[in-house]
């Protein structure tokens, strides 16, 4: 939720650094821009837009005909919007990453079948990739979206990559535990603690 | 279009060797591929992707099953008319192009032409016409080594197509490839599909086999999954 709400923030302020603009027209570029990737509601917009009045980054500049009121970046907020084009997103800001954790905790859990767990995924993603392909494929030379598209394609493919990774992994670990038993880390502490109890 | 479909794998087993050594390396494979379809395989080494690949182009010889490709059937064929088959329903396109150094771009593409009896000019013509539609007009008389690697895959491709074609089987395509290349010979494979031949795309680039309608995983020998794509917006919606 907070990644979204900064990935909203800034999507205005870049959207006001081209001209002042109104809610409706900001929902309208935003989506644009992206390729409608991050639908929005005008209701969060009217709520990032009051933060960022709040905070000073924008200004509202009085009402057009239709009594919206539009809105202008500030200096500070041309600044703060520099800034963010200047620093590197950092790993803290990302999502935590739902399938790492899962298969983590796949392995460590008695009847799972982690090879399966692998392979489901696998096939869901290569169906996003054929998806974001067709996509790309009628993109028609738009060229924002067509990188927002791509840096889809590309997560998509690291996925895909890592559960290749996580799948040799595996069938090492098998191999191994096959020659030698290895206990889990659970059955580990179980057997330190059946020995501190003898 | 052709309702019969492209090829047909039909139970399929291969085992090389025997008794003890006997290495399975397809459990009983099925698998269509329709006319205008791009089919990706994807899986481990060892899953059996290149096997399938050389049964499918009547290279190799089922154990037990059957292959067809246009309604015919590889293992009832002479050997004269397999090699014919493949000469005229089946095109190849490999990793590393695999042209003909001392032959020019046009003159390897209008050679399967040539070896099926066509005659000279004709054979030019219409390798000329491939090429054209490869994107490589004015690249006639160009040699392999005097070509880019990605304007090299698309003579491998023209080649592929010329003629009759029915059926295109294509090994590991983008493996000598930038990524950026490599796009550009999916997306002129596509383009063929969309015109409808039929391709069988051996990848374990999942980048590549995005451009599929269907990808299909093997393990073991068999196939343990398949996707088709989901429609876009319930992708979109997703994120």
């Amino acid at each position: 939720m907070h990644t979204q709400y900064m990935s909203i923030r800034y999507g205005l302020l870049a959207l006001l650094e081209r001209q002042p603009m109104h809610g409706y027209q900001l929902r309208a570029e935003f989506e644009a821009t992206t390729g409608s990737a991050w639908p929005l509601n005008v209701g969060q917009v009217y709520t990032t837009l009051a933060r960022l009045e709040r905070d000073g980054l924008v200004d509202p500049q009085g009402s057009d005909d239709d009594d919206r009121v539009r809105y202008a970046i500030t200096e500070s907020g041309s600044a703060e919007l520099a800034r963010w084009f200047a620093l590197p997103v950092t790993a803290a800001n990302r999502p935590r990453n739902e399938l790492a954790i899962k298969l983590a905790l796949a392995v460590t859990v008695p009847g799972v079948d982690v090879r399966e767990v692998v392979q489901r995924q696998r096939s869901a993603t290569v169906s996003d990739l054929q998806n974001l392909t067709r996509l790309k494929r009628d993109s028609d030379g738009d060229l924002s979206w067509s990188l927002v598209l791509e840096s889809m394609r590309f997560q998509a493919e690291a996925e895909v990559r890592w559960l290749d990774h996580c799948e040799t992994a595996l069938a090492r670990e098998a191999r191994r535990t096959a020659s030698s038993p290895v206990k889990t880390a659970a059955e580990a502490d179980n057997s330190r603690v059946a020995k501190g109890a003898s | 279009m052709s309702t019969v479909p492209a090829l047909e794998i039909d139970d399929v087993s291969r085992i090389h060797g025997r008794g003890d050594a006997a290495v399975h390396a397809l459990r009983g494979l099925s698998l269509r591929v329709a006319p205008g379809e791009l089919v990706a395989v994807m899986g481990p080494s060892g899953s059996g992707k290149s096997t399938l690949l050389n049964l499918a182009g009547g290279l190799d010889q089922a154990t037990a099953g059957r292959v067809r490709v246009q309604g015919e059937e590889l293992g009832s064929l002479k050997q004269a008319a397999l090699a014919q088959l493949r000469r005229r329903k089946v095109g190849y396109v490999f990793q590393d192009f695999n042209l003909i150094p001392s032959l020019t771009a046009e003159e390897n593409v209008a050679l399967p032409l040539e070896l099926d009896a066509i005659r000279t000019r004709r054979a030019a013509a219409m390798a000329r016409s491939v090429l054209d539609e490869v994107g490589l007009s004015g690249l006639y008389d160009r040699f392999p080594d005097d070509l880019s690697g990605g304007q090299q895959q698309r003579v491998a491709i023209a080649r592929a197509v010329v003629g009759e074609r029915c059926l295109i089987l294509a090994d590991e395509p983008t493996g000598a490839l930038d990524s950026e290349t490599g796009e550009q010979v999916l997306a002129l494979l596509r383009a063929r599909c969309d015109a409808g031949v039929a391709a069988l795309l051996v990848t374990h680039e999942a980048r590549y086999a995005g451009w599929a309608d269907r990808v299909v995983f093997l393990r073991d020998g068999t196939v343990i999954d398949e996707t088709a794509p989901l429609s876009a917006d319930s992708l979109l919606a997703g994120t």
